[in-house]
């Protein structure tokens, strides 16, 4: 018998030019627990949907039990004993616990899976209801249909991509008993995760990935959350990202006491304080879906609140609609994975896109009578009759302005340098980093007062990359409280004036970019250090004092 | 009140026969609007299959008759069915629009095809008789039983036919593995998919098979209720079943069983206005909104209480593919 459940030789692959993983050679014993640690986008989820038949590798070798082997679907994973059970679950709503396991097998009948999946549950410490349905069902009882799924398949290796991220910490211990009592029957198991107390909690060794590279696999006995972290963020890189002068004066946006739930109606944010000043940039750090979208979508009015208050220039915007919080100034572009799925509309032109936001302030042109100091007051009242009747009349203008918007379109694309054929193209025509500056672009032009940009570099080349955080350090010039939700630390370390750390809606501290580390930053972000618990400080409203004490 | 409950059982299958193939369809994540062209070409197939038997023999079996009526009518829904197929499931196009034009093509066709390729002086008389008396025939005991022969067996063999379809197709898609890939499809093609459901598979099959059983409904009208005597506005009056079928799919919420009901509700409702006595011509179009007004007030009813088993399959009108994951 072969000691390695699964080997990997040489593994890459690549999406277009971009390598997400190069050359990885990664081993999983036979019974035991390996975590897989990396930053965003180091290429965990790419490497193990290659071993569940997802993606194809490029290159290089996959031996499961020492035989080499050819996995191009789900269905060849599963011969091979390979089960994953992904980050979204694969579920059908209306059906049973039974009937999602039975699902596409060949086994036995609907009437005899109840009983066996007890038997599999019972086996390894579950708590099931076969009878139950999904939608009837808890995250963690999901996730559970999910792991027996697999088992039920007879998967010996079990891939969990960050199986922790949605459960309360007694879901995690109870399943982390299940995944003990899995590994005595010589399940071998890859667990994903960003956590590093669970790394040391769970794992038997521990594989670190960074940016699409394998960086090397340790036994988690001999290692410790601090040398993880810096095998995981490694060195530090110098980017040269101007970084002018914070002016910051008093409080722009404050985020106080904010508890937001996410759609599958966990907290997404917790009891979150914190607030922008004018004149300076607040990155947010964390790895993704730690609540950077629900923050972003409470702020702006699209998601409900459960608790605590969102106040802008000291007064409260809670349960203002979109529109009423755009037009006092808090301007939003959040740029998600698919980079066209928010704020635009692909198939329409620059310049339709610039009106869907700005449409209502067009009107019939009409100008407003000046009104000057030699007016008698029958004068100045009669002037002052017409011009709110022509701002009545301007407001109720069933017509758009196509003229202005094209006007502005061109504004936008001479400033930000956006190459396009026309303001008339369609958006979906231009490239990813010329839809995005569209997107800011937009954003930019209401002159906000408080920008919230979350991913603006997302998937640009340098030389966009370094255009984008032009238009955000002008906007800080000019005054603009700015709060950047980023990926890349070194990026957020050397373009922000303050970085706030998230790590699963909680929030780890608030930290000078200029008087922190990359390590640091690691280690708050994988919820080993923080820096709220460590003050002993009572949560509360979001002061001054709290930023830098740490560091001064 | 006999006559009554007959008829509505006899005109109520036609909608169950197209009602049971648009839940198929639908089942598989496809909206098929072209359930009303579709039993057009039904009729159409029908007829042309009679024909066919007699252009054999002057005096075929009744046997022979019925079922190449059958063959035929199920053979030319297929046909449009599987133009549907190809144009949503393999390239994708969009469902609505795609359904509408099957409507219309097999609205137009049936009216064309009848007039110009099947019916003749002599067809007719042909038609009549097999519709009156081959496809009509009744069980053994439908006089000598009362009222129970009379409300149950004495009407034609489709009737039968649609509730055994009905009755299959339920538990079909409650009981067995297949029922449970297919659904599992019209839910999420791309879970499916990943358990390794073949869903193109599943696709195809439900389409066509739907849309055979509800070209059953076109064959039903023409020769179990008109008698075999074909109209020069049947495509028009098959079309306005068509949508009411449609319509009884959203009542039944998507549930074969409910819909052998609910196609007797529907069937007494659209001949209600035969049985009230001193209605005038003007108020029929009013008691023929009533199954469309029902429908609305279940919609409304089922989003109100908004259980998830009463709602349509999660990925009803969208299309897949692999790549998308």
């Amino acid at each position: 018998m072969d000691e390695y459940a699964l080997q990997l030789q040489n593994i890459s692959k690549y999406f277009g030019s971009v390598a997400a993983n190069k050359n990885i050679d990664l081993t999983l014993k036979k019974g035991e627990i390996l975590a897989l640690l990396g930053e965003n986008g180091s290429g965990k989820t790419t490497l193990m949907n290659m071993i569940s038949g997802i993606y194809y590798p490029d290159e290089g070798h996959i031996f499961v039990n020492g035989e080499e082997a050819r996995i191009s679907s789900p269905q060849d994973a599963f011969r091979y004993k390979i089960g994953m059970v992904h980050q979204h679950f694969k579920l059908i709503d209306i059906f049973s616990a039974a009937q999602n396991i039975v699902l596409g097998t060949k086994g036995s009948g609907l009437a005899r899976i109840n009983e066996e999946v007890k038997a599999i549950a019972e086996k390894y410490g579950f708590e099931i209801d076969p009878k139950k349905k999904i939608y009837d069902m808890s995250v963690s009882e999901k996730q559970t249909v999910e792991i027996v799924k697999v088992l039920y398949r007879g998967a010996d290796i079990l891939i969990l991509d960050e199986p922790t991220a949605v459960l309360t910490p007694q879901e995690t211990e109870k399943l982390f008993s299940v995944m003990r009592a899995m590994k005595a029957d010589g399940k071998s198991i890859i667990i994903i995760t960003h956590k590093l107390n669970e790394v040391m909690a769970i794992s038997d060794r521990v594989a670190v990935l960074r940016k699409g590279e394998y960086i090397g696999c340790v036994d988690t006995a001999d290692t410790d959350p601090a040398s993880l972290t810096e095998m995981m963020v490694g060195e530090k890189i110098t980017l040269n990202i101007s970084r002018p002068e914070a002016h910051a004066d008093r409080p722009l946006l404050e985020i106080r006491d904010l508890t937001v739930n996410s759609d599958e109606g966990s907290h997404a944010i917790e009891n979150l304080n914190f607030f922008i000043r004018g004149g300076e940039i607040l990155g947010v750090a964390g790895i993704a879906g730690c609540g950077q979208r629900e923050l972003c979508e409470a702020i702006a009015g699209l998601r409900k609140i459960e608790s605590g208050g969102i106040y802008h220039e000291g007064e409260s915007i809670v349960g203002l609609s979109p529109r009423a919080i755009s037009a006092r100034g808090v301007a939003m572009s959040f740029i998600p994975e698919d980079r066209l799925g928010m704020g635009l509309a692909p198939s329409m032109s620059v310049t339709d896109n610039m009106m869907l936001k700005n449409y209502q302030d067009h009107g019939y042109g009409i100008k407003p009578l000046p009104l000057s100091d030699e007016d008698t007051p029958e004068q100045a009242k009669k002037k002052n009759a017409r011009n709110r009747f022509t701002e009545f009349l301007n407001r109720h203008c069933p017509f758009v302005d196509r003229k202005k918007a094209r006007a502005e379109a061109e504004r936008i694309i001479e400033e930000l340098d956006i190459v396009t054929p026309s303001t008339e193209t369609p958006v979906r025509r231009l490239s990813g980093g010329n839809v995005q500056k569209v997107l800011l672009g937009r954003e930019i032009l209401i002159e906000p007062n408080v920008l919230i940009t979350a991913y603006p570099v997302r998937g640009l080349d340098i030389n966009s990359s370094y255009l984008i955080y032009d238009i955000l350090n002008r906007q800080k010039e000019a005054g603009t409280g700015i709060l950047f939700i980023g990926e890349d630390l070194d990026v957020m370390l050397a373009l922000c004036d303050k970085i706030m750390v998230l790590c699963h809606g909680k929030m780890m501290g608030v930290v000078h970019a200029e008087k922190t580390t990359k390590e640091q930053l690691g280690l708050m972000m994988a919820g080993a250090l923080d820096l709220e618990e460590e003050k002993g400080k009572p949560m509360g409203v979001a002061k001054d004092t709290r930023i830098g004490e740490d560091q001064a | 009140m006999l006559t009554f409950l007959t008829s509505a059982i006899e005109f109520g299958v036609i909608f169950l026969f197209g009602c049971v193939g648009e839940i198929l369809t639908e089942k598989s994540g496809h909206l098929n609007l072209g359930i009303p062209g579709i039993m057009c070409m039904g009729a159409a197939g029908g007829c042309l299959g009679v024909k066919l038997c007699y252009l054999a023999s002057p005096a075929p079996s009744a046997f022979l008759v019925v079922l190449m009526g059958i063959l035929f009518a199920m053979l030319f829904a297929a046909a449009l069915g599987a133009v549907y197929g190809f144009l949503t499931v393999s390239l994708r196009s969009n469902q609505n629009v795609t359904g509408l034009a099957c409507t219309i093509f097999g609205v137009g066709f049936t009216s064309f095809f009848l007039n110009n390729a099947v019916l003749s002086e002599g067809v007719s008389t042909q038609l009549s008789q097999a519709g009156l008396h081959f496809f009509n025939h009744p069980l053994p005991g439908a006089d000598s039983l009362g009222w129970f022969g009379t409300l149950f067996l004495d009407h034609g063999i489709l009737v039968y036919l649609a509730i055994v379809i009905a009755v299959i197709a339920a538990v079909v898609l409650r009981y067995t593995k297949a029922g449970l890939s297919l659904r599992a499809v019209g839910e999420s093609p791309a879970t499916a998919d990943a358990v390794g459901i073949n869903v193109t598979g599943y696709k195809y099959t439900a389409i066509l098979l739907g849309a055979a059983i509800a070209g059953l409904g076109g064959l039903c009208y023409v020769m179990d209720y008109m008698g075999g005597i074909v109209g020069s506005t049947v495509d028009q009056t098959i079309q306005g079943i068509g949508w009411l079928c449609i319509a009884l799919v959203i009542f039944a919420m998507w549930k074969p069983a409910f819909a052998i009901l609910g196609s007797i509700v529907f069937g007494a409702l659209y001949i209600l206005s035969s049985y009230i006595q001193g209605i005038s011509f003007e108020q029929i179009p009013l008691l023929n909104i009533v199954p469309f007004a029902v429908t609305i007030l279940v919609l409304i009813a089922t989003s109100i209480v908004g259980h998830r088993e009463m709602q349509p399959p999660a990925s009803l009108g969208l299309s897949y593919f692999r790549e998308d994951r």
